[in-house]
């Protein structure tokens, strides 16, 4: 009988050929320092102009030139893009999955997803409605109360996510589907069938509550405060990314979770964090919404957790985790904006619009698995 | 942080590793079962500042149990660890590092898609406080970064550099010079090597050296003789669970320790089988005869 031996020699042969180069080795490499660091430097200097090309951010910046520039350039669509009204229109669109995309971005870079996301921004509206129609309190209890609701929700998907280990994409696909059921029935049995909160006689502090969330700056056609909280949430986030220790945590969270463990980076408590944030935002957006309008549809949001996604990826979040922009992932908000406006103004069938955004998906995609290859690749 | 007199104490005495200095790290007779299963029975080790305590085994000899007992992950079922002469009982992995004990695991010491200084304060980032709101001090760190791998003999040159782009070797040297920065004693290094090709694992043991030039006990595991042999100053065999010998280095040389590790006669019998399989071929003609020679200890 002969046994399949090849497998079992191999390694050990291979390991004794290195034996007796590395024994020379040692004092080799202890000369060859000068010259390793040497080519250090080189690699250094050929990558400083490609280096700001290999930001995340930089691919949805151009891509977000482009679209702007299709769209004026345009004879239909040009007058109205160039105006203001043109611009609050596209503006209107993009702040809707802005404040979410940067959540939603920090938490893919932390390796997770949220698809209860979209469902939540409904839900949290719907609440702050019928706790001022049912109860009659004053509007900023009403809003307070949803976003401790909103917090609920993000502890339940971060806790669920972190301590059953299984994949965020599932666990809050189940979410968002109790969430989407809950929201429905439980408006159409208060409401009297209706699918629609709307609070005829708003209680206390709706003015202001209006002023600061849900109003709008400037001349006629005007441009909503809800772009200010956009501006605001993509600053915090991009502090929060790259100039805080927690923002180090999400990298690791995401990029290699085991061995941010091993060096005392609390990874579940960084995640449950992120679910959070992005529950926290869903809840900025519903608020908002509510307070423009004074009024919530019960299946408000279903749908939007993939615009976020696809803001996130344009803007070059790394699917898998552990890279990202959240600038980006603003920018990739903006570009949803304009594409889905832009064919309107353009007088293209709005499907268009989708197809449009599927090819930068696709892009977006494609150009982060290269960075990540590149980034990957080991120079030996 | 390094300021800690103890280990310059010691270090001072024994730069040589003076055996009267007692050891930073001891593992007294420890035994461990996972049910009936024997992972360590009756293992003793010590590792002294200035010195390098290989660990050799083949796979299934007891090395990651017996890394986990040291680093605080399981207690010993019997036996005791001493940290500094004293027998400790650690809690957790946490409280070893907070004994200055720091392991570095091969694969799972840095994360590719993050810079090496943010690599390098994973963990333990210098902060600095505006107002209630504190930020990460980026330029201390890089600062301190910079000197701590110019110490490993590492050139960093951009900071902002991803860790990915970076050697195997050079990856280990981040994970080393962090822990040392951070305050290890003792360095237990798990197969540092064994992902690695030959020039990369010279320089990994290089890094070795230097640790253990800066005064670190270091505790080597890995299962290639060749590599333990020429930075170790203790080597201790393990099989199945068993110390199968401790010895200094004038103790024992390369090929005996080759030889003990790999079980003289089975290697013969590899040798034979290869012969067996490829008579014709000179690749593996070569290769049965290197294993001849290593069973025979000829090297």
């Amino acid at each position: 009988m002969q046994l399949p031996g090849p497998g079992i020699p191999g390694p050990g042969s291979a390991s004794s050929e290195e034996a007796g180069d590395c024994a020379m080795d040692v004092p080799n490499t202890t000369k060859q320092a000068g010259p390793t660091s040497g080519r250090g430097d080189r690699v250094v200097a050929a990558r400083t102009v490609t280096r700001i090309f290999r930001r995340p951010e930089v691919g949805a910046a151009l891509a977000a030139l482009a679209i702007f520039l299709i769209f004026a350039v345009n004879p239909v669509s040009s007058p109205l893009w160039l105006s203001q009204a043109g611009f609050v229109g596209w503006l209107t669109q993009a702040w809707q999955f802005g404040i979410m995309a940067v959540p939603v971005g920090l938490l893919m870079i932390g390796g997770e997803f949220d698809l209860s996301a979209g469902v939540l921004t409904g839900a949290t509206a719907i609440m702050i409605g019928l706790l001022a129609n049912e109860f009659g309190w004053n509007i900023w209890l009403c809003i307070a109360l949803s976003g401790v609701f909103a917090v609920l929700v993000g502890l339940f998907n971060g806790f669920l996510v972190v301590k059953t280990k299984l994949p965020s994409f599932i666990v809050t696909l189940a979410t968002f589907f109790v969430l989407r059921g809950t929201s429905v029935g439980l408006v159409e049995a208060i409401n009297a069938n209706s699918t629609v909160v709307t609070v005829l006689n708003p209680p206390a502090g709706t003015d202001l509550a209006k002023a600061i969330f849900g109003g709008s700056v400037g001349s006629q056609p005007a441009f909503p405060v809800a772009l200010f909280w956009w501006l605001g949430v993509t600053i915090l986030g991009m502090v929060i990314l790259s100039r805080t220790t927690v923002g180090n945590w999400i990298f690791a969270a995401g990029g290699e979770p085991n061995a941010a463990r091993n060096v005392g980076v609390p990874v579940g408590a960084t995640k449950i964090l992120l679910f959070v944030g992005t529950a926290l935002g869903a809840w900025l957006v519903g608020t908002i919404q509510f307070t423009a309008g004074l009024s919530a549809v019960s299946e408000q949001g279903v749908g939007y957790e993939l615009y976020y996604i696809v803001a996130a990826v344009v803007g070059g979040c790394l699917l898998t985790g552990g890279y990202g922009s959240v600038l980006g992932a603003s920018i990739g908000a903006a570009i949803i904006g304009m594409a889905l406006q832009g064919v309107i103004y353009a007088r293209w069938p709005s499907q268009w619009g989708f197809a449009f955004l599927g090819i930068l998906l696709l892009f977006g995609v494609i150009v982060n698995a290269v960075t990540f290859r590149q980034a990957q690749r080991a120079r030996r | 942080m390094t300021g800690n007199p103890a280990p310059n104490a010691s270090v001072q005495e024994a730069p040589g590793g003076s055996p009267r200095a007692v050891p930073l790290l001891e593992a007294r007779h420890v035994s461990k079962y996972f049910g009936s299963v024997i992972a360590l029975r009756d293992v003793s080790l010590e590792v002294r500042a200035g010195e390098v305590t290989c660990v050799l085994g083949d796979n299934g000899a007891g090395k990651s149990s017996l890394i986990k007992t040291l680093s605080g992950v399981f207690p010993p079922d019997e036996g005791e660890i001493l940290v500094d002469g004293n027998p400790i009982h650690f809690s957790g992995p946490r409280e070893a590092r907070a004994h200055g004990i720091a392991t570095v695991f091969q694969d799972l010491a840095t994360v590719p898609m993050m810079s090496v200084w943010r690599n390098f304060f994973l963990g333990q980032e210098p902060t600095r406080s505006f107002g209630p709101i504190r930020f990460l001090d980026q330029g201390r760190a890089k600062d301190v970064m910079k000197v701590e791998m110019a110490k490993m003999g590492i050139n960093v040159s951009d900071p902002n550099q991803y860790v990915g782009t970076l050697s195997g070797g050079e990856r280990q040297a981040v994970a080393i010079s962090r822990a040392v920065y951070f305050g290890a004693r003792v360095l237990i290094l798990d197969e540092p090597t064994s992902a690695l090709g030959v020039r990369q694992s010279g320089i990994v043991l290089k890094y070795v050296l230097q640790a253990r030039d800066m005064g670190r006990g270091v505790i080597l595991i890995t299962h290639n003789p060749h590599h333990a042999y020429p930075v170790g100053d203790r080597f201790v065999l393990l099989k199945l669970g068993r110390v199968m010998g401790s010895y200094t280095k004038d103790q024992i040389n390369v090929a005996e320790l080759t030889q003990m590790m790999a079980g003289g006669e089975e290697l013969a019998q590899l040798s034979h089988e290869l012969q067996r399989l490829g008579p014709d071929q000179p690749a593996i003609r070569e290769a049965a005869q290197e294993l001849a020679q290593d069973a025979a200890g000829e090297i």
